[in-house]
């Protein structure tokens, strides 16, 4: 068989999975660091006969991606910090209304313009709490340009799966760097379809409460639904009958938190004999990688728990390393936003310690192997 | 059954419309264009954004689609690409369309994408009570203009001309019979067409702005409306405070769905030489 080797940037793998995710429309807008992805989608999508629109603005991307998935395109826009804070309000859209689509956020500094050609990790809680409202959110964030093409297609195939937009958090880093990586067959790559309805069209209920996850008609298929981002009964239609506005807002967390186990993945390093616990994500589990491999040479016993899914949080993994380990420390670049997650997590049966910067400048295997040695 | 009942999800009435607004008439001319053309309901995507006259779809059974406030544009494209096939119509407001969704309709009109727009306009922020908007006339009362409004208004027609819009028209309610035949011809027109139906909003403007009822503001536009034709024989000064009605554009350019087809066919023919 042959292999296909490729090297290419983690945007370059993003957007090459969401054309094996079976993608076929992208909405988007330029923006620093996340535009190789829109470049290469659009040279990409018309050639599996997709389409590709830059639009005139952040919202617009985001309103369109709704719109294609809606019409049983399988949809994608990607953008970094200042756009991802303007597409959340019609990414609360989706997530009421249930409508598949994948976002990228390649994080870069901030807030606002902030460093736009420098890495960060700062969107994580805009990530979770951008939109307003009680809602679900998927985040998954890779931190290897294999894992950029992996996750992309896995962010598709939760997205279909749960019925819910859900947020691939590249950080700058992984947006940029090169990596060689072997593409999969696409034979290989699974795939999931949203559900379609099977009943009549006059029996269908997008919004059934019996169920978790509703399929899903495109338009045009004979199903004639409405949609509607005010709150809606089961038929879809607008509500303000309290009850029925509770079930359904039930309902729509109910489908995540009630999948965690399936929805999320992680890593563990070095775990089995660790003293002391790293938690990380993305390019920051890179330099904690380093920094576990030297302070293992010199006779530390340290591990790392490799959060892959963000959002729902690993509370459960966090909780079983807290108990085992005397500190868990967290690197990332932000001032401390997952750190809070580790500490609600751990429940006080150790200590967590943060490694922070928000300066544009990565967190180094130095710091982070230091900061070990301080604790051990 | 009657025409509208063929096409109204019935029970979703009572409907949210104030007694005596203007919205309803048009939607009924909505019907009568669409079942003159012959239009399949299931082939119909009906979006709109926020605010009176965006709960439309909601009555009407097509594929309907209420997204958020000004952004019907976006989604409605994001339909029209995915499935080109559907006919794609937007209903909208003068606050959704020209102010908050201002940037998606001059660049809707732009690309003339086979979307058509029906923009109702009645002067005002109808739904959030009485607040002006882009095209409240100067001097006109609202709850945030309690002095009388100071900024001058957008010409909708005029902007979507501008813009690059393929058709553009403009009809009112009291003229519902060639309302219908105007919203007919921009369904069938390929590009991006946009029809401006004036309809009254006794209760949000007229009230504050000495036309009390309905058929004060319907007469106003009896009394003041302009066809196209007559128009061209007025001067400016002639036409101050008229309303311009009729086909104000009407010109053949070329679809950017038919521009995109023509795309993948030459990158996927260029291709398959290599």
């Amino acid at each position: 068989m042959d292999r296909k080797i490729r090297f290419l940037q983690g945007n370059e793998a993003c957007a090459e999975g969401a054309i094996a995710a079976g993608a076929r429309f992208f909405a988007g807008y330029p923006i620093t660091p996340s535009s190789e992805i829109a470049e290469v989608l659009a040279r990409r999508l018309p050639q599996v006969g997709g389409k590709f629109i830059q639009m005139e603005d952040e919202i617009a991307a985001m309103g369109a991606v709704i719109g294609a998935s809606l019409a049983g395109a399988k949809s994608i826009t990607a953008t970094s910090g200042p756009g991802f804070s303007l597409k959340q309000e019609n990414l609360g859209y989706a997530m009421l209304t249930e409508i598949p689509v994948v976002v990228v956020d390649v994080m870069r500094g901030g807030p606002s313009t902030g460093l736009p050609t420098s890495p960060s990790q700062s969107d994580v809680m805009q990530a979770k709490w951008g939109t307003h409202g009680d809602h679900p959110v998927i985040a998954i964030s890779p931190w290897s340009v294999k894992e950029s093409f992996d996750l992309t297609v896995r962010c598709f195939n939760l997205s279909e799966k749960y019925r819910t937009p859900v947020i691939l958090l590249l950080d700058e880093i992984v947006g940029h760097m090169r990596e060689a990586i072997e593409i999969p067959d696409p034979s290989k790559i699974e795939i999931v379809n949203r559900q379609k309805p099977t009943c009549k069209p006059d029996e269908y209920l997008p919004y059934d409460p019996a169920n978790d996850v509703n399929p899903l008609p495109a338009f045009g298929e004979g199903y004639r639904f409405h949609v509607t981002g005010l709150n809606h009964d089961k038929t879809g239609f607008p509500t303000g009958k309290a009850e029925l506005v509770q079930m359904d807002e039930e309902r729509l967390l109910r489908k995540v938190e009630k999948n965690r186990d399936d929805i999320i993945t992680f890593d563990e390093i070095e775990l089995k004999d660790a003293e002391i616990g790293i938690f990380a994500y993305g390019s920051t589990a890179r330099s904690a990688m380093s920094a576990i491999k030297q302070a293992r040479v010199q006779g530390i016993k340290v591990g790392m728990l490799r959060a892959i899914t963000i959002w729902p949080f690993p509370d459960e993994k966090v909780l079983e390393l807290s108990k085992k380990v005397k500190t868990i420390i967290v690197p990332e670049m932000n001032m401390g936003m997952m750190r809070l997650e580790v500490e609600r997590a751990s429940k006080n049966n150790c200590q967590v310690m943060g490694i922070h910067r928000a300066d544009g400048e990565p967190i180094n295997p130095q710091q982070i192997l230091s900061r070990i040695k301080e604790v051990g | 059954m009657n025409v509208y009942e063929k096409y109204m999800r019935l029970e979703k009435f009572p409907h949210i419309w104030c007694p005596g607004c203007g919205d309803g008439t048009a939607m009924k001319a909505i019907i009568r264009a669409i079942d003159r053309i012959g239009l399949e309901k299931d082939k119909v995507a009906m979006v709109s954004g926020i605010g009176c006259s965006s709960r439309t779809p909601g009555y009407l059974d097509f594929n309907t689609l209420h997204t958020t406030h000004g952004r019907a544009l976006p989604f409605a494209t994001g339909v029209k690409m995915a499935k080109p096939e559907l006919n794609v119509i937007v209903v909208s407001g003068d606050g959704d369309a020209t102010a908050i969704g201002g940037n998606h309709f001059i660049h809707t009109a732009r690309r003339n994408i086979d979307i058509t727009m029906l923009i109702f306009n009645n002067y005002i922020y109808g739904m959030t009570g009485g607040q002006y908007s882009p095209v409240t006339p100067y001097g006109k009362y609202g709850t945030t203009a309690p002095y009388g409004n100071i900024e001058p208004p957008f010409d909708i027609c005029g902007i979507a001309i501008a813009a690059g819009a393929s058709f553009v028209a403009r009809g009112t309610v009291y003229h519902a019979l060639p309302l219908d035949k105007l919203i007919e011809q921009a369904i069938r027109k390929k590009g991006f067409s946009v029809v401006e139906i004036f309809s009254q909003c006794p209760t949000s403007y007229g009230r504050r702005n000495k036309q009390p009822t309905p058929v004060d503001m319907m007469n106003w536009f009896k009394d003041n409306a302009v066809p196209v034709k007559k128009a061209e024989t007025m001067s400016p000064e002639e036409l101050k405070e008229k309303i311009v009605i009729g086909v104000l554009h009407d010109v053949e350019k070329p679809e950017y769905m038919e521009e995109y087809s023509k795309l993948i066919e030459r990158v996927q023919s260029s291709a398959k030489k290599n």
